[in-house]
């Protein structure tokens, strides 16, 4: 199958590669997907406790070149967004960005979720309300 | 012909980044930070001399058409283009006389005579033929039909079509290794059990099904026996005879002759084979497939097949050395790689890895310039990985992660040389992006956490 431009231009440049430490009070963690499915996506955030500022955001994705560009592109797009203003974007708007085809619009899914489960984490660790229900958080 | 583009990636997808972050308005200081540390997947392996990209890698899918086939098909196409049916002139003779030709040295690779040779359009005309054609002429004696789970959809979707039609069908499971158990097969077989159908080598992991066991086998129980031979004739001995085949499928586009041709054997003795036709006309190819023969294809399927016969031995030792070197080279330098199937019984020019942590699209994608298969059905519309590989007992992660290498006649160390190096580099660098890869490297069981399944 062909990839459009910015899938394969996020695939071979993936931004924001890493890991947070997901025990620090400022950092929420997202871990969606299920390796039988084929995806797995571990999202993190750094916010700052002032401004609730998305800091920083790092990913790592177990998946096709759709899911790596999916969550490379999430992070950029939540990086220096409030964690309200994060919870904003939706599966769609990255389906239009990267023009996922039918078949890989489930990758975009998981990378809104995967914002969703990280913001969720970090609301959960400082005791911020849920505005909106988050998915649940896979467990280590 | 290289792209530019490719070669220099993140030279211009960085270009591409300034340009939309300005657009955006959100240029910072990011940028520059990424300048100094930008992950990426490109491979800068160099490419070696006399390796022209991309490289073909994927002959169990298809294989190019040898230039001795070709240059023996030529003159079929505008010179000798004869119907071989017409009786009264001798464009029609010529090109009888070619078919028939053809028909001697498909049927001497296979230990068989040039009357039990049956021309069709390719394996998967001849799988229906024989698996359609014996359950109609053998109904009166039976309605059971063997096979196993990881037969080729030919076969597979046939057999489920004569489900429908009040057949019965019992789909054996495979071991491990990817072989079926005699005595399974064994206690299978019932009065009413008229065919076994299992193939010769798989598409997919290449094993080699035990067919001289099972044909005896089905010799004794007074059963017919086909297999689908697509992958293993011409790159593995195959005797009709003392392998016990009844009815046997094979394709000229798998043996680096053209597409569009195939045969089916059909035993003449021992027992008489009778099939029903599935296509009706003028009563070609003795009653059971008519249809104006494809004379060149046939012609060059004749010579593929007289090729493979002269070169099976000295390509299949070849082959071997290739894929072992492959093999090794990727095992030496990655960890979690799994080889599926049996490496004992195999053909030679196979190679199906997983490697885990790593999914096989996103693998794909990073070697794109090589041509191979992935068990990942990322692409399909279900997203279900291989069948093959999960009747193997695989589980799904690790069979989203396999590469199938297909090496051929025409493939060489150099390039192997050069896909193992570039396999390995993107491995690498996808499994730094694998959450999973970093979570077992800490030590974390992948089993006891509850993944949220999509």
């Amino acid at each position: 199958m062909a990839y459009s431009d910015k899938v394969v231009d996020h695939y071979n440049n993936p931004r924001n590669v890493g890991t947070l430490d997901k025990s620090s009070q400022e950092v929420g963690t997202g871990l969606v997907g299920a390796p039988e499915c084929g995806d797995v996506m571990r999202l993190q955030i750094r916010v700052n406790p002032e401004t609730q500022v998305i800091e920083e955001a790092k990913f790592k994705t177990f998946g096709c070149g759709s899911a790596i560009a999916s969550s490379s592109l999430a992070t950029e797009w939540i990086k220096g967004r409030t964690v309200e203003d994060a919870l904003a974007i939706k599966n769609t708007d990255i389906v239009k960005e990267l023009s996922l085809p039918p078949v890989k619009i489930h990758c975009s899914v998981l990378a809104e979720d995967a914002i969703r489960a990280a913001i969720g984490d970090w609301k959960k660790k400082n005791g911020v309300a849920e505005t909106e229900t988050a998915p649940a958080e896979a467990k280590a | 012909m290289r792209d530019p583009v490719r070669w220099f990636p993140s030279r211009v997808n960085l270009f591409d980044f300034f340009l939309r972050s300005g657009n955006d308005g959100k240029m910072r200081s990011r940028t520059v930070r990424m300048e100094k540390k930008m992950t990426t997947v490109v491979s800068q392996i160099e490419v070696p001399a006399g390796v022209t990209l991309p490289i073909y890698m994927d002959n169990h899918a298809t294989s190019p058409l040898d230039p001795r086939v070709l240059e023996a098909m030529m003159p079929y196409f505008t010179q000798k283009f004869g119907n071989a049916a017409s009786r009264n002139h001798s464009f029609g003779w010529e090109a009888e006389q070619a078919v028939e030709s053809a028909r001697e040295q498909i049927a001497k690779l296979i230990g068989a005579t040039a009357k039990e040779i049956i021309f069709t359009s390719g394996a998967t005309e001849s799988d229906n033929l024989a698996i359609k054609g014996i359950a109609e002429m053998y109904r009166e004696r039976g309605n059971h039909i063997i096979t196993q789970v990881t037969e080729h959809k030919a076969v597979l979707d046939t057999c489920k079509r004569l489900e429908k039609y009040g057949y019965r069908v019992t789909y054996l499971p495979v071991k491990a290794d990817g072989l079926i158990d005699l005595e399974d097969l064994k206690r299978a077989i019932d009065d009413q059990t008229i065919l076994v159908t299992i193939m010769s080598a798989n598409n997919e992991i290449g094993v080699l099904q035990p067919i001289r066991e099972i044909g005896k086998i089905c010799h004794e129980k007074g059963v017919l026996f086909h297999t689908d031979a697509v992958q293993s004739v011409g790159k593995v001995p195959i005797n009709v005879i003392d392998d016990n085949i009844d009815v046997l499928s094979l394709s000229g586009h798998k043996i680096y002759g053209p597409k569009g041709v195939g045969a089916l054997y059909v035993r003449r003795r021992n027992p008489r084979v009778q099939i029903a036709a599935q296509i009706d006309g003028g009563g070609h190819e003795r009653g059971m497939r008519s249809g104006t023969l494809n004379v060149p294809g046939i012609v060059g399927l004749g010579k593929a097949c007289e090729i493979a016969l002269n070169e099976m031995e000295s390509e299949a030792a070849y082959l071997r050395g290739l894929r072992d070197r492959l093999k090794n080279k990727l095992e030496s330098e990655l960890d979690y790689i799994h080889v599926n199937g049996s490496m004992e019984h195999r053909l030679p020019g196979n190679l199906n890895v997983s490697f885990v942590y790593v999914e096989g699209e996103s693998l794909l994608m990073g070697i794109n310039d090589v041509a191979v298969s992935s068990g990942s059905a990322c692409t399909s519309a279900t997203l279900e990985p291989s069948y093959v590989l999960k009747a193997l007992g695989l589980g799904d992660d690790v069979a989203h992660s396999s590469i199938r290498f297909g090496l051929g006649r025409f493939n060489t160390q150099a390039e192997v040389d050069y896909v193992a190096a570039k396999v390995i580099d993107i491995v690498k660098k996808l499994r730094e992006l694998s959450p999973l890869y970093e979570m077992v490297k800490e030590g974390i069981d992948l089993t006891k956490i509850e993944w949220q399944a999509h």
